[in-house]
């Protein structure tokens, strides 16, 4: 979707501001707030592309002016609203009216083996690739309402297919229930000048990983 | 590491006037709180396991574990080839492995090229080397400029980039992780791996800095 998570190439947010000896929290309910999303997001009632369409579909002017963990926090009520592991009431009234059952719970003493592990979303590919190393490509005009990894500055615009990275989770579909429908995934390398125009080096380039299906022949 | 004095930081950061997001704060503290209650209640998370993820994160996966790579790439031109060649074999054989480091990809700073990782869409990160991220990388103005103007935002940063120098910026669009191989600073020949390791920032490996140089200022 066109969502204000795609952020790449708007203006006016000024400079970047930096953190001396940033920590990795900076308050407790953001520490709290982190261990919600990954323990919930264990249980297996969401994909991990689905939470990310939780996040960038909030309204624009709440995603731009909150900060990451009130955007994670915010997102994690929306996917157990939707899916009725959270009810009216429950939060504003601080107790439980609904006990609806989750797949899994991740357990203390698991949690160490169950990052170590991560969710590889690498998959066997079921076709030939459709394109190679060197290969000129364009980045489809496409607009879904939906979740998509393509970022609308990319969107028109031709490339360079520079790595080829197997099969992978297609997370258009993984976002919204309809399954992991893996793809090839492929770096493709924009110029500068192909995405900004004139008034850039000549060499410089911004590379970024697409699906098959966001890609046609230039 | 108390919450405090880097709430002043954060708020500031998004501009808000502070009794508003004092405010703000204290109820989105307060909800996080009561969720977790509801969470723990309902069966769907083990508090242990929360306490476990923040601990893990707060204390033992950061960038020290991607400083140790680099230092060895440096080092071992055989490991560095590995690395460039299959970073995810080459990082998960120094028992980095999992979360938001399933795919690994290395790219190597040279006289010639400068890397720059972002992620314009939300704030995929390479976990598994170099821990959560920085509130800045996860920042709208360092999101939509990384891509545009990334020389700008690296003369931010106090890194002027030679003009002949080609700039690659990688958005990580998927779920392949990035981590920059920064060059290795002069002066270094007789050092051990443990003191290159010191050498080696959280920036450097983003492509936001340069490694330190040895004796300077950290």
């Amino acid at each position: 979707m066109n969502g204000a998570a795609d952020l790449g190439g708007m203006m006016g947010f000024g400079p970047v501001q930096r953190e001396d000896n940033e920590p990795p929290f900076h308050a407790e309910w953001e520490r709290r707030a982190f261990a919600l999303t990954l323990a919930m997001g264990a249980t297996g009632s969401w994909t991990l592309d689905a939470s990310r369409f939780a996040r960038e579909s909030l309204p624009p002017a709440e995603y731009l002016s909150s900060s990451y963990y009130a955007i994670w926090f915010n997102a994690l009520l929306k996917l157990m609203r939707e899916r009725g592991l959270l009810v009216d009431g429950e939060l504003e009234e601080g107790r439980v009216l609904a006990r609806k059952p989750v797949a899994r719970v991740l357990h203390g003493n698991d949690v160490a083996a169950a990052m170590a592990r991560g969710s590889p979303t690498e998959r066997e590919p079921a076709m030939p690739a459709r394109f190679t190393v060197g290969d000129r490509v364009r980045a489809r005009n496409m607009h879904p309402r939906t979740h998509t990894r393509l970022p609308r500055y990319l969107r028109g615009h031709a490339g360079e297919i520079v790595r080829v990275h197997g099969v992978h989770v297609f997370p258009d579909t993984n976002a919204h229930g309809g399954g992991e429908d893996p793809r090839w995934l492929y770096s493709v390398r924009f110029a500068a000048r192909e995405l900004w125009g004139d008034g850039r080096a000549a060499h410089d380039s911004v590379t970024a990983d697409c699906w098959e299906p966001y890609l046609e022949p230039a | 590491m108390s919450g405090d004095r880097h709430h002043h930081d954060h708020d500031h950061h998004h501009g808000h006037d502070h009794h508003h997001d004092n405010s703000e704060l204290s109820e989105t503290e307060l909800r996080v709180r009561t969720l977790e209650s509801l969470l723990i209640e309902k069966g769907y998370v083990d508090r242990a396991a929360l306490d476990a993820l923040i601990e893990t994160y707060e204390t033992r996966i950061g960038p020290k574990n991607g400083a140790r790579v680099v230092a060895k790439a440096w080092s071992d031109r055989a490991y560095r080839d590995w690395l460039m060649d299959d970073a995810t074999a080459a990082i998960a054989s120094l028992g980095y492995t999992g979360r938001q480091g399933e795919h690994m990809v290395a790219v190597e700073n040279t006289d010639k090229v400068h890397n720059l990782v972002v992620c314009t869409l939300c704030s995929c990160y390479p976990w598994s080397v170099l821990g959560l991220p920085p509130v800045w990388y996860k920042s709208p103005a360092y999101r939509s400029r990384a891509v545009i103007d990334p020389r700008g935002v690296l003369a931010e940063f106090g890194l002027d980039l030679p003009e002949e120098t080609e700039l690659r910026v990688w958005d990580s669009t998927a779920e392949i992780r990035y981590l920059v191989l920064p060059r290795r600073p002069q002066g270094t020949e007789a050092m051990s791996e443990a003191e290159l390791a010191e050498l080696v920032t959280r920036d450097s490996m983003i492509g936001a800095g340069v490694a330190r140089e040895p004796g300077g200022a950290s």
